[in-house]
C-alpha cells in the first residue's frame, strides 16, 4: 500500500460548490423566524457608562427586544468572559464581560443588542439608543500606557502590565562588556488587523424540547466556542453543538472567542427564537481581534568576524482592552528571537500591556513577523557595521544540521524544552540565494543605479514552531453503502483540509479518494478539541487521521478473516469489496459492518470490539519546527516612495508535502499578507484611541498588482515526531517577508543612507527619509 | 417605508418583489431570492465579493439599489453554469490552478473576470492584475487566480 495521493498536486474536493455559489457560509443559512441581533457598541475608547436608555428604540417598528447587560440572565452578569489561554505569569488576568458593565474600555466594545425581525429594522433601532456616558482618560498607545501614572485602561486595576516577565540563558556574566561590537536599536512595530474577507458571523439556535443549544460561527475554533458558551452558560456539555460551515478566512483572529458568539446562544435560549447576527465590516475593524503595535528595544553582542555572542531586548505589547490569549504574543515573539542561528547568550524582557483598544490575539504568524523583524534587521546592522554581506553574516551565526536535535535553552508554549527537531538552515538559505541570484545583485544594482533606478535587495531567515498539541482526534469508519467516512476535529477556512485529510485516509486505508469522506468542524462529530491555529491541523487532525484510518484497515481486515473464514494474509481491500486472495469469496464493506456491528446472538471472537469505527487523538510530544529564507528584490521610486517587490524568493523546509499545490497556496498567500504588513497595513487610532482607519479604502490591504508571483523552493526534511514527517506550512509565508522587504527598501535607498526601524513603511514615509537625507546633503 | 414593485431577471429567470427603496441589489439577491452565491464583503464597495453582472458589465451589488435593477437581466455566480452540468471554463481553471482558498471572494473575482476577458479575450497578466484590483483576496495572494484568467482566457479564444 504505496503512497498514491500523499505528496499529489491533488485538485481540491472543497472547490467545486464554492465556484458555482453553492458554499454555505454562516450568514446564508436561513433559520425560520430568525431574530437579527444589531449590536450597540461604546463610542468611547474608555468612559464610565451610566445609563442605556431604551425606551424609544423598544417602540419602533419590527423590534422584538431590547437587552443591557442588566437584562441579560444572571449566568452573564457581572462577569468576565474567560481567558482561553491562561497562564500563572499573567499578574492581572483581565478579559471584558459580553456586554459592558459599568465601564466601556474600547470604541466598539458591545454595550447593548436590538433583537429585531430584519437587520435594517434593528439598525434603524440601534440608534436611537442612548448611552449616557462620562469619558475617562485613555490608555491610548502601549508605550505612554506602560510608563508609571498613565491612565488606567479599566479602573479595576493598579496599572497598565498585565504580565513582565523575563526569558533568557547563557552562562556569561557580562557578555556586552568584552564583546568587539555592540549594537543596538529600538523597533516600532504594527501588524495591522484580521481582514478576513467574510467578517464574523453566528447563528444559535435553541430547541426547548431536548434543550439541545446549536450555534453555526465563522469559527477557527468550535470546540473552544462550545467550551465557552458550556461554561458561561452553564449549559449541559452534551447539549451544546457548535458548528463552523464554511468560512471565509480566520487568520487567527477567527480563533477568538467573542461576545457575540455568547450573546447569541444566551438570547436564543431566552427567547425560544433563533438569533443571528453578522458583521459588517466596519464592525470588523472596530471590534474583531487585531495584532498591532510591539515595541522592541534590541541589543546585540558578537566578535569581529560577526559571530553572535549575546542578544537581549526589551519587548512591549499591547495586548489591547484584555488578554483573552493570555501572553500567548509576547512569549512565541521571545522564543522565535532566535531563530536558525547559534547564539550562546540570550535575555527577553517583556511586558504585555493593557490598552483602550480592541484585544490583540494571534494574527498569521502571530509575534513571530515581529520577532523575526527584530533579529533580522540587528543581523543587517551587523552586516553593514563590519562591512559584510548580509548572507553571510547570518551563514557564519547559522546551527548546523549535525546540531540536530537543537536545544535552544528556553521554554516553548508548549511547555517542553525548545528543541528543534530537524533542518539545514544553511542548505535553505543557499537554495534561496541561489534561486534570487543574490551574487550577480550588486552588478544588477548598479546598472539600475546608472540609469537613475533604485533598487535593492533583502534577505530574511525565520524558524517557526508549528504543530502544537495537546491533540486533535480523528475518527475513522465504514458507511452503510462502504465508503471510509472521515470525522475530524479539525476546522477549516480555506485551507483544504477536507482534500488533505481525504488524501491521508486514502493512503491509509487503501481506497481511492472519491471513496473518503471527510467531515470536519462541528463538535456533534468529534465532541472534544482544540482549533485550526499555529500552523497545527496537518500535523494534528494529519496524523490522527493516518492513525485511525490505519488501524480501520486492520480492523476491516480482522472481521474479512473472520467473515471469509481465511488467514488475515489472504484478505485485500479492493475499493469497496474486501476479497480472499486466491478464492471466488468476498463481502462488500458495507456488507462486512453490518457483519461488524454484530447479531443477536452472534459471538464476538475475543480481543474484537465490534464496528468497524475507529479513534485516534494524536498527541504531539512536542512542537516541530519547520523554517525558511526568504529574498526580495524591490524597486523604489525615490520621488512618490512607491515600492515595486520585483522578485520574491521562498526557500521553505516545513518536511514532507501532503499537497505540494496547497502548501504553494499558503506560502503565496501568507507573503500576500507579510507585504501587507510591510508596507500597507496600518490600523491607526488617534490620541484618544478612537478609530481611523474603518473602511478598505483607508486601510490597505495588497491587492493583484501589489504581491508578485512568489518562487518556491520546497525542501523536506522529515521530522521524526509524527508518523507523515510533516511541519505545518500556514505562516511561514508571513513570518519573515516584512523583515525582508524593509530590508530589500533600505538597501535600493543605500545612496540616501536611509534607515528603517519600523514597519509598516508608507510612501509617505519612505520619501520623508529621502527628503531628510537630501536636506543634509 | 412604503415598498416598490422591482421585476428582474437574474440568470435567465424572471423574478417580481416588492422592497424598500433603500435595499440594495445585493440584499435582494441573497434574502428575496436566495441566492446566496454573492458575498457581501464590505458593504462600501471596495472589496468586490459582491460583484455580478447587470445588463452586461460588472456591478458592485453593494452599491446599486434593488430599485436601481428593475428591469434590468442580472447574471451572478449561480448563472455560470448549468447546476448539473459541467464548470465553466474559468471556474474549472479557477480549481486547476488553486484560484481559490476560502472561496469567500471567488464569485466576485468570477464575475470581474467574466466581464473583463469578454472585453479582452487576450489579456497579458499584468493587465488581469490591473482588472483584480477591483476585488481583494485575503488567502491566494492572486497568483492562482490570475493563472486561472490566463488559461481560461486561452481556453475561451480556442473554444471560440
Amino acid at each position: 500500500m504505496g503512497a498514491k495521493y500523499f505528496g499529489a498536486r491533488v485538485e481540491r474536493r472543497e472547490d467545486e460548490p464554492l465556484l458555482r455559489g453553492k458554499g454555505q457560509f454562516t450568514d446564508d443559512i436561513v433559520l425560520s423566524d430568525a431574530l437579527v441581533a444589531v449590536i450597540v457598541r461604546s463610542p468611547w475608547a474608555h468612559a464610565r457608562i451610566d445609563s442605556v436608555d431604551v425606551s424609544e428604540a423598544a417602540g419602533m417598528p419590527g423590534v422584538h427586544s431590547i437587552w443591557t447587560m442588566a437584562d441579560l440572565p444572571d449566568c452573564l452578569r457581572g462577569r468576565q468572559t474567560p481567558i482561553q489561554v491562561p497562564n500563572a505569569a499573567i499578574r492581572q488576568p483581565h478579559n471584558f464581560p459580553v456586554l459592558a458593565d459599568g465601564e466601556a474600555t474600547f470604541v466598539g466594545e458591545p454595550v447593548a443588542v436590538v433583537l429585531a425581525d430584519s437587520r435594517e429594522l434593528g439598525e434603524d433601532a440601534a440608534q436611537m439608543v442612548f448611552v449616557d456616558g462620562v469619558p475617562l482618560p485613555v490608555a491610548a498607545d502601549v508605550g505612554t500606557a506602560a510608563e508609571p501614572g498613565a491612565p488606567l485602561m479599566h479602573s479595576s486595576l493598579k496599572d497598565n502590565i498585565a504580565a513582565d516577565l523575563v526569558l533568557q540563558f547563557g552562562e556569561d556574566e557580562n557578555p556586552f562588556e568584552a564583546a568587539e561590537v555592540v549594537i543596538e536599536e529600538t523597533f516600532r512595530q504594527h501588524r495591522g488587523c484580521c481582514q478576513a474577507m467574510e467578517c464574523r458571523a453566528v447563528q444559535a439556535q435553541y430547541d426547548a424540547l431536548t434543550d439541545q443549544l446549536t450555534v453555526w460561527s465563522a469559527a477557527q475554533a468550535p470546540h473552544m466556542v462550545k467550551n465557552i458558551i458550556v461554561e458561561m452558560l452553564g449549559h449541559d456539555d452534551g447539549k451544546v453543538r457548535v458548528i463552523a460551515p464554511d468560512v471565509g478566512g480566520g487568520f487567527g483572529p477567527k480563533g477568538m472567542v467573542y461576545p457575540e458568539e455568547v450573546l447569541c446562544a444566551a438570547l436564543a435560549r431566552e427567547t425560544g427564537r433563533p438569533v443571528k447576527w453578522t458583521e459588517d465590516r466596519r464592525e470588523h475593524f472596530l471590534s474583531t481581534t487585531q495584532e498591532r503595535d510591539q515595541i522592541w528595544t534590541m541589543r546585540v553582542a558578537a566578535d569581529r568576524d560577526g559571530r553572535l555572542i549575546a542578544v537581549e531586548g526589551d519587548l512591549v505589547h499591547d495586548s489591547g482592552c484584555a488578554a483573552p490569549w493570555g501572553i500567548i504574543l509576547p512569549y512565541i515573539a521571545a522564543t522565535t528571537v532566535p531563530g536558525p542561528y547559534v547564539i550562546p547568550n540570550y535575555r527577553m524582557r517583556m511586558r504585555s500591556v493593557f490598552t483602550n483598544k480592541p484585544p490583540t490575539t494571534p494574527l498569521r504568524g502571530a509575534g513571530r513577523p515581529q520577532a523575526v523583524f527584530a533579529m533580522e534587521r540587528m543581523m543587517d546592522r551587523l552586516a553593514d557595521r563590519l562591512g559584510l554581506d548580509p548572507a553571510e553574516v547570518r551563514r557564519r551565526n547559522m546551527i548546523r544540521p549535525d546540531q540536530m536535535p537543537y536545544r535552544m535553552g528556553l521554554i516553548y508554549r508548549d511547555g517542553s524544552p525548545l528543541t528543534y527537531d530537524s533542518g539545514d538552515y544553511p542548505e535553505c538559505q543557499r537554495l534561496a540565494l541561489a534561486k534570487a541570484d543574490w551574487e550577480g545583485f550588486k552588478q544588477r544594482q548598479s546598472a539600475a543605479l546608472a540609469e537613475g533606478r533604485y533598487i535593492g535587495i533583502g534577505v530574511a531567515n525565520y524558524v517557526e514552531g508549528t504543530g502544537l498539541g495537546p491533540y486533535e482526534g480523528s475518527k475513522a469508519r465504514v458507511a452503510a453503502d462502504g465508503r471510509i467516512e472521515i470525522a475530524s476535529g479539525a476546522a477549516p477556512q480555506g485551507q483544504g483540509q477536507k482534500t488533505i485529510l481525504a488524501q491521508i485516509a486514502a493512503d491509509a486505508f487503501g481506497v481511492p479518494m472519491e471513496d473518503v469522506d471527510v467531515r470536519v468542524a462541528d463538535t456533534g462529530i468529534v465532541p472534544i478539541g482544540i482549533g485550526t491555529f499555529a500552523s497545527r491541523v496537518t500535523v494534528n487532525a494529519g496524523s490522527s487521521t493516518h492513525n485511525a484510518s490505519k488501524s480501520l484497515r486492520a480492523k476491516v481486515i480482522k472481521f474479512a478473516a473472520l467473515r471469509l473464514e481465511v488467514p488475515e494474509a489472504d484478505i485485500e481491500i479492493d475499493s469497496r469489496v474486501v476479497r480472499a486472495r486466491g478464492t471466488n469469496r468476498s463481502v462488500t464493506l458495507g456488507e462486512l459492518r453490518q457483519f461488524a456491528n454484530g447479531m443477536p446472538g452472534f459471538t464476538l471472537p475475543e480481543g474484537l470490539e465490534p464496528g468497524l469505527e475507529t479513534a485516534d487523538w494524536f498527541s504531539p510530544r512536542q512542537a516541530t519546527y519547520c523554517n525558511g529564507t526568504h529574498v526580495a528584490e524591490v524597486e523604489v521610486d525615490a520621488d512618490t516612495g512607491a515600492v515595486e517587490i520585483r522578485r520574491y524568493v521562498v526557500a521553505h523546509d516545513s518536511g514532507r508535502l501532503v499537497n505540494p499545490m496547497a502548501v504553494d497556496g499558503q506560502i503565496q498567500g501568507g507573503v500576500a499578507h507579510g507585504i501587507g504588513n510591510a508596507l500597507f497595513e496600518h490600523m491607526h487610532y488617534d490620541d484618544e484611541a478612537q478609530p481611523v482607519t474603518t473602511t478598505l479604502a483607508d486601510y490597505l490591504l495588497p491587492m493583484a498588482p501589489d504581491v508578485p508571483d512568489v518562487e518556491i523552493v520546497h525542501m523536506e526534511t522529515p521530522t521524526p515526531l509524527n508518523p507523515l514527517g510533516v511541519k505545518g506550512a500556514g505562516e511561514g509565508g508571513t513570518i519573515p517577508a516584512a523583515a525582508c522587504i524593509v530590508a530589500a527598501v533600505e538597501d535600493a535607498l543605500r545612496p540616501f543612507g536611509a534607515r528603517f526601524s519600523e514597519c509598516p513603511l508608507s510612501p509617505q514615509r519612505i520619501v520623508e527619509v529621502i527628503c531628510q537625507s537630501k536636506k543634509v546633503a | 417605508m412604503s415598498l416598490r414593485d422591482v421585476s428582474i431577471n437574474v440568470n435567465g429567470t424572471d423574478y417580481q418583489a416588492s422592497v424598500e427603496p433603500r435595499l440594495s441589489l445585493v440584499e435582494l439577491l441573497r434574502k428575496k431570492l436566495s441566492l446566496t452565491g454573492t458575498h457581501v464583503g464590505c458593504e462600501h464597495g471596495v472589496c468586490g465579493a459582491c460583484t455580478v453582472m447587470v445588463d452586461g458589465r460588472s456591478v458592485r451589488s453593494c452599491l446599486m439599489l434593488a430599485v436601481q435593477a428593475d428591469g434590468a437581466e442580472v447574471v451572478t455566480v449561480e448563472g455560470l453554469s448549468e447546476e448539473q452540468g459541467p464548470l465553466g471554463p474559468l471556474q474549472a481553471a479557477f480549481r486547476r490552478c488553486h484560484g481559490l482558498q476560502c472561496g469567500f471572494c471567488t464569485p466576485g473575482m468570477l464575475m470581474t473576470l467574466t466581464d473583463f476577458l469578454t472585453r479582452n479575450p487576450e489579456p497579458t497578466r499584468d493587465e488581469v492584475r490591473i482588472a483584480l484590483t477591483a476585488n481583494a483576496c485575503r488567502c491566494t495572494g492572486y497568483k492562482g487566480i490570475v493563472d486561472a484568467a490566463m488559461e481560461a482566457a486561452a481556453e475561451i479564444r480556442r473554444a471560440s
